[in-house]
């Protein structure tokens, strides 16, 4: 996702009393103020009179560690352990929480949590700091700079008081306008790896509360049968076999023609009434195409003249390549994905004095506030939202058409919007309700001169465009060029010479999404795949052959080589190999972040292949949390291998053939053996962790196969010739 | 006619239709959330309980097949393996989403109850149907490794 910073974020002064807490954050102005002004503040920072500490997370938690991180900030100002700040979800509120990254919109995604929050929270943990102490020193009448504040304790000679004794008298100064912020050689909680994250605790006595588990008095549960094929829309149905299910409600046409809903007094009572009833569907519409029939239509487009140019000319990389001394020439294949988050999607709405409260695993806030509004027909400030964990992500938590949260809204609707009423996916609905990774097909063309050297790169994609149209359309697409299809590509740090990037779109009904690592998710498998080639077709070392790429000495590439440098070191890259195992290298930057992974296999592709060891290295900037750092690359690293190895949504006769886990098998625990993870030092601004190591991993996989076996360029793996133990 | 269901040491009477999974039992007659819904065929693991100290998939147990037995849920499990079970999982920081983690759990104490040694292979087997889709495999691993030590030293 590309992201422009729409909002400065510097410091001006405002403070106020709380309650019996001070609380420090930001006003209307991005400036840093108390919480008098209440209706145009946001509270980052809380600390009440029995010195508690409690930091204000304004993003949603899915796994990737944002509560602790957003918490790490506000301990290491506050020279707290990180044990005693407590995390508190924030409320809906753009106007207050919104990501400056995303234009002022409340949300999380494209990795933006750390990026966007590390210099707000670090203010106001540190303008907090230096009003207790002020408080202290004024107090006892000694200069503030012989006050001390560690551990919940100010001191200052013989004078020794607890935080929360001063919370009073700090809350009626000023705020600093410009609080000095640690230098990071003063950080303890910041970099700390023995970190423990906060919710370990409830994630592990099943106490934690998921959207799926909220049971609200007088509420039902809702489930809808949607149609089999995308674009269709229902003529009629038929529920008089629900009827004899023991706890159905009713049945209802959805207004969108999209499905009928199913009313239950409980989950299983839905689900069991959903399977008996009968829908007609009129398919006029719909994509009635086959798996063989898409792949075909987007092979042929990717191979004839782009619709739109995202870099460069295809005439002028065209006469490059007649010049090369070789071309080497691949297409590409990358089919649907489903994002499969462990907890399906699910939502609650019920009604409140003035509208509704939105029980959700929010990803994006005012996307859903904006939906409701629309749907409910009520004013937006009166939608509320309590966001509840969320069983994973990986983007499906947040759509532009706000796809569950409407569906959730017209099922509160429908059912006179007195009652509760809890959305509930199942795992079919899931895998095949669409919402998808697009399949994607590149072609590309590599000339290289008679040394081996980069000459031209004609490169071409396919795919559904997934902002076009949408609410971000005039920030992402420009001169008809999606960049979520092609980033990864046109942006690329390496020093290529006579790029040539043309996109195509594809126009199915099917519906599309951003999906851990978006666009990234298949072009970095291109890039590094065809780098791969192009590496032995000049009977190079790959490691080597990048590095001549990067040395054009700006701040990316730079960074790009020492991720590429330290993963090469730590997985003995130049060392012996044992007889049956290969390497393979990818390296590409998404999200500001850089990331190099090594793949080491062992077998062959005929014979069965396993993945021994993935070394990761990463440079992300400051790392807030090292373990979550890892925690992340181990995750991404396992979200792309699994799909690369074996997912795929297919379709016959326009319906999803797949529908559960047995179909799109997840990765297992057997499935990679060991990851170990290194990370960049660096003073740089910390960036995104959630999604940049998934990238590189498709493609070190591939190229660790195509040492002593077939190059793979249509996914999945399994589906096209490499067989897995 | 209501089913007697004995579950973390309490007996609950539940008036549900024969051939209701237990897990919606759990989940919705008791608001015992715990235990998690995942994909409803025995595919993920998710739905982990304890039948008689045995781990099944709650989403493919029928609640008259339990009536007599002992139930017990993540919210009731209590032993010193489930005690060196959590301290290893929070020592590693293994959770992520968490969603899958009180299967992956309830899994780790059936291996370690009945084998308080694993071998990593043995660990891959046994853990094989619980699935993660944030693929904490690594360290689920590693975790059921320091439980082990944790229970043997």
């Amino acid at each position: 996702m590309t992201t422009q910073i729409t909002r400065r974020s510097f410091l001006k002064s405002v403070s106020a009393l709380s309650g019996a807490a001070l609380v420090v954050g930001f006003d209307a102005g991005n400036a840093l103020a108390g919480a008098g002004n209440a209706s145009e503040f946001t509270p980052f920072v809380r600390i009440s009179a029995d010195g508690k500490v409690t930091a204000l997370i304004k993003h949603f938690e899915c796994g990737q560690g944002t509560a602790t991180g957003l918490a790490t900030l506000i301990a290491e100002e506050l020279n707290l352990p990180l044990e005693q700040v407590e995390a508190e979800f924030a409320p809906a509120d753009a106007a207050k929480y919104g990501n400056i990254l995303f234009g002022g919109i409340q949300g999380t995604g494209g990795s933006t949590a750390m990026a966007n929050s590390y210099m707000q929270y670090r203010q106001a943990g540190a303008a907090a700091r230096e009003m207790l102490v002020a408080a202290a020193a004024e107090a006892w009448g000694v200069p503030a700079d012989s006050v001390a504040l560690a551990d919940g304790q100010l001191t200052a000679g013989g004078n020794a008081a607890p935080i929360g004794d001063f919370v009073a008298s700090a809350s009626a100064r000023d705020v600093p306008a410009t609080p000095r912020l640690k230098d990071p050689s003063e950080f303890s909680v910041i970099g700390n790896p023995d970190t423990r994250r906060r919710d370990n605790g409830p994630k592990t006595d099943g106490s934690a509360v998921y959207a799926m588990d909220l049971h609200l008095e007088n509420q039902i549960v809702a489930v809808i049968l949607r149609s089999p094929r995308f674009g269709g829309t229902l003529t009629s149905f038929d529920d008089s076999a629900a009827v004899d299910v023991p706890g159905f409600i009713r049945a209802v046409a959805l207004p969108t023609g999209a499905g009928a809903l199913v009313y239950g007094v409980n989950t299983w009572a839905a689900l069991q009434a959903r399977d008996a009833t009968v829908a007609e569907w009129d398919y006029s519409q719909a994509d009635n195409r086959g798996s063989d029939q898409i792949k075909a239509d987007l092979l042929a487009a990717v191979n004839a003249d782009a619709e739109f140019d995202a870099k460069g000319s295809a005439a002028e990389t065209a006469e490059l390549l007649d010049g090369a001394a070789q071309v080497i020439e691949r297409d590409f294949f990358f089919p649907y994905l489903a994002h499969a988050t462990m907890e399906p999607l699910t939502c609650t709405i019920a009604p409140t004095e003035t509208g509704v409260m939105l029980y959700d695993g929010c990803q994006m806030p005012t996307g859903a506030q904006m939906a409701l509004a629309a749907v409910l027909q009520i004013p937006q400030e009166n939608v509320e939202v309590t966001t509840l964990y969320a069983g994973g992500t990986f983007g499906r938590r947040s759509t532009q058409t706000a796809d569950y949260h409407v569906e959730a809204a017209l099922a509160f609707a429908l059912n006179g919007g007195q009652q509760p009423v809890k959305l509930v996916w199942s795992r079919e609905d899931d895998i095949r309700g669409g919402y998808y990774r697009p399949a994607v097909a590149h072609k590309v063309r590599v000339g290289l001169d008679e040394g081996g050297r980069i000459v031209g790169w004609d490169h071409r994609v396919t795919g559904k465009p997934i902002f076009k149209g949408g609410p971000w359309d005039a920030f992402i697409v420009q001169n008809g060029v999606d960049s979520s299809s092609v980033e990864g590509v046109h942006d690329t740090p390496y020093d290529i010479p006579g790029q040539h990037v043309g996109l195509t779109d594809d126009r199915s009904p099917i519906t599309v999404n951003w999906w851990r690592s978006v666009g990234h998710s298949h072009t970095a498998y291109v890039m590094e795949t065809m780098m791969d080639m192009a590496a032995a077709a000049a009977g190079r070392d790959p490691v080597e052959y990048r590095m001549e790429y990067l040395n054009g000495g700006t701040a990316d590439q730079v960074r790009m080589a020492g991720v590429l440098r330290l993963v090469a070191e730590r997985s003995g890259w130049n060392g012996p190999l044992a007889e049956d195992r290969s390497r393979g290298v990818a390296v590409h930057k998404s999200f500001g972040t850089f990331v190099a992974e090594v793949v080491e296999i062992s077998g062959d592709a005929e014979d069965g292949i396993v993945i021994e060891k993935v070394t990761c290295a990463v440079d992300c900037g400051v790392a807030v949390n090292p373990d979550v750092i890892m925690a992340q690359m181990e995750s991404g690293i396992g979200y792309g291998i699994g799909h690369v190895m074996r997912n795929e949504i297919t379709f016959t006769d326009g319906e999803v053939d797949q529908f559960n886990f047995p179909d799109y098998e997840p990765l297992r625990i057997s499935d990679i053996r060991a990851i170990e993870t290194h990370i960049v030092n660096s003073t740089e601004p910390p960036t995104g962790v959630g999604e940049p190591s998934t990238p590189p991993s498709g493609p070190a996989l591939a190229n660790a196969i195509a040492v002593a076996g077939p190059r793979v360029t249509h996914l999945p793996m399994a589906a096209n010739g490499v067989r897995f133990f | 006619m209501p089913t007697s269901l004995n579950i973390n040491g309490q007996t609950h009477m539940v008036d549900v239709p024969d051939g209701t999974p237990l897990l919606w039992v759990i989940r919705d007659e008791l608001e015992l959330t715990g235990t998690k819904f995942g994909c409803g065929v025995s595919a993920c693991g998710a739905c982990t309980v304890h039948v008689d100290g045995e781990p099944v998939r709650s989403c493919q147990t029928y609640v008259e097949d339990v009536e007599g037995t002992e139930i017990t849920t993540i919210e009731g499990v209590a032993s010193e393996v489930a005690s060196a079970v959590k301290q290893a999982w929070n020592e590693l920081n293994v959770v992520q989403c968490g969603y899958c983690q009180s299967g992956q759990i309830m899994s780790a104490i059936g291996l370690l109850s009945e084998n308080r040694t694993p071998t990593f292979d043995e660990i891959e087997n046994y853990m094989w149907g619980n699935a993660c889709r944030c693929a904490t495999y690594q360290r689920i691993r590693a975790a059921v490794q320091r439980a082990s030590e944790i229970l043997e030293a």
